[in-house]
């Protein structure tokens, strides 16, 4: 590298316009990707943008802080984008209405089994205690999975970890698993997506419709709830 | 649109302060979408640029997460000194939680129609 190369990169890399532009590019190639696989949901966008960044910023040993400083303007707007997930629900207000108590009793059920699937078959598997803590809350949406790890004694930030890898795992799963155990009501594949798999499984699941979608958020958000509230009380009663 | 884009923000921001106020166990943007909803419900309709807003939006839901999931690279370490557990509990236990909740809601909902 010559030295006007040099100055050059000194200054890119140190401004966050640069990891902004990385990201919405990598996104842009994983689009183009999932695309020319024909919609192939294992083909998943994030996961390629993740994998393609992850391997630029080691290969370049530029750290997660650098990176961060740039994309947190992308990573700014997941709140208002939850804020209008109201949007989508709301136009399905009336199907919502209408099976409110089997909603309501799936996220209940839903919730328990992905708390105990995980932390189940985890301890099979031969897992620390601190990594069943950490796992438990593991199909929560983000801030609420970290909020109860560390209530419980888990590693909160590698919840976050988790949380997103069990999104892009449903995310990529939940059509084609549907598909063989039979299921084709959009509101049991919805609530399914949202309780697995929060906002990266509602991502996906507003590709197969608008009222998959719509379920899969309110989904999202009551699970979010029922996690906080059957979590910690679940790990109190065992121990 | 900015003022649609300001209603979002007001959402999420009165979520926060519920949040901090009351200690509900639940995010502040999760808090806003049902404020949002009950706003929405009030009014009766959905303005059409709040629609376009939220379109804009939820079109790229997925790309919001890619920040977080770099994140990853931070915990490789403790990831792979415990790689089958945790492969297992995320793709196994995520499989599993998505086909019983679909089979549950199903079960629950035969009768009504779709």
């Amino acid at each position: 590298m010559n030295g006007e190369l040099q100055s050059i990169w000194v200054y890119l890399a140190a401004s966050p316009l640069l990891t902004l532009t990385l990201t919405l590019v990598a996104y842009q190639g994983g689009i183009w990707l999932y695309d020319k696989s024909g919609n192939n949901p294992l083909v998943n966008p994030v996961l390629i943008a993740v994998l393609a960044i992850v391997g630029l910023l080691t290969i370049t040993d530029t750290d997660y802080q650098t990176y961060f400083d740039g994309a947190q303007f992308i990573h700014f707007l997941l709140g208002p984008a939850t804020v209008a997930l109201a949007i989508p629900l709301y136009r399905q207000i009336r199907r919502v209405r209408e099976s409110l108590l089997a909603i309501i009793v799936t996220v209940i059920a839903g919730s328990l089994t992905a708390a105990a699937s995980s932390v189940g078959i985890a301890w099979l598997l031969g897992a620390s205690r601190q990594t069943l803590l950490t796992i438990a809350p593991k199909s929560a949406t983000t801030p609420v999975a970290m909020g109860i790890a560390e209530q419980l004694g888990g590693l909160p930030t590698l919840t976050a970890v988790v949380v997103i890898l069990t999104g892009i795992t449903g995310a990529m799963t939940a059509s084609g698993l549907l598909r063989l155990a039979r299921v084709r009501d959009a509101r049991a594949t919805g609530l399914a997506i949202g309780i697995a798999a929060h906002g990266i499984g509602t991502a996906r699941a507003f590709q197969i419709s608008g009222l998959v979608g719509a379920f899969s958020g309110l989904a999202m958000g009551l699970n979010a709830l029922a996690t906080a509230i059957l979590v910690p009380l679940l790990f109190r009663l065992l121990s | 649109m900015l003022g649609f884009f300001i209603i979002l923000l007001s959402c999420q921001l009165l979520g926060e302060v519920l949040v901090i106020a009351t200690g509900l166990p639940l995010p502040g943007p999760v808090i806003g979408m049902a404020l949002l909803f009950v706003g929405l419900l009030v009014r009766g309709s959905i303005p059409a640029g709040l629609d376009r807003m939220g379109d804009a939006l939820l079109s790229h839901l997925s790309l919001l997460f890619v920040p977080a999931g770099v994140g990853v690279m931070l915990h490789a370490e403790l990831i792979g000194a415990e790689l089958l557990p945790i492969a297992g509990a995320v793709i196994l236990g995520t499989m599993l939680t998505i086909v019983v909740t679909a089979w549950i809601m199903q079960l629950l909902t035969r009768r009504s129609p779709q």
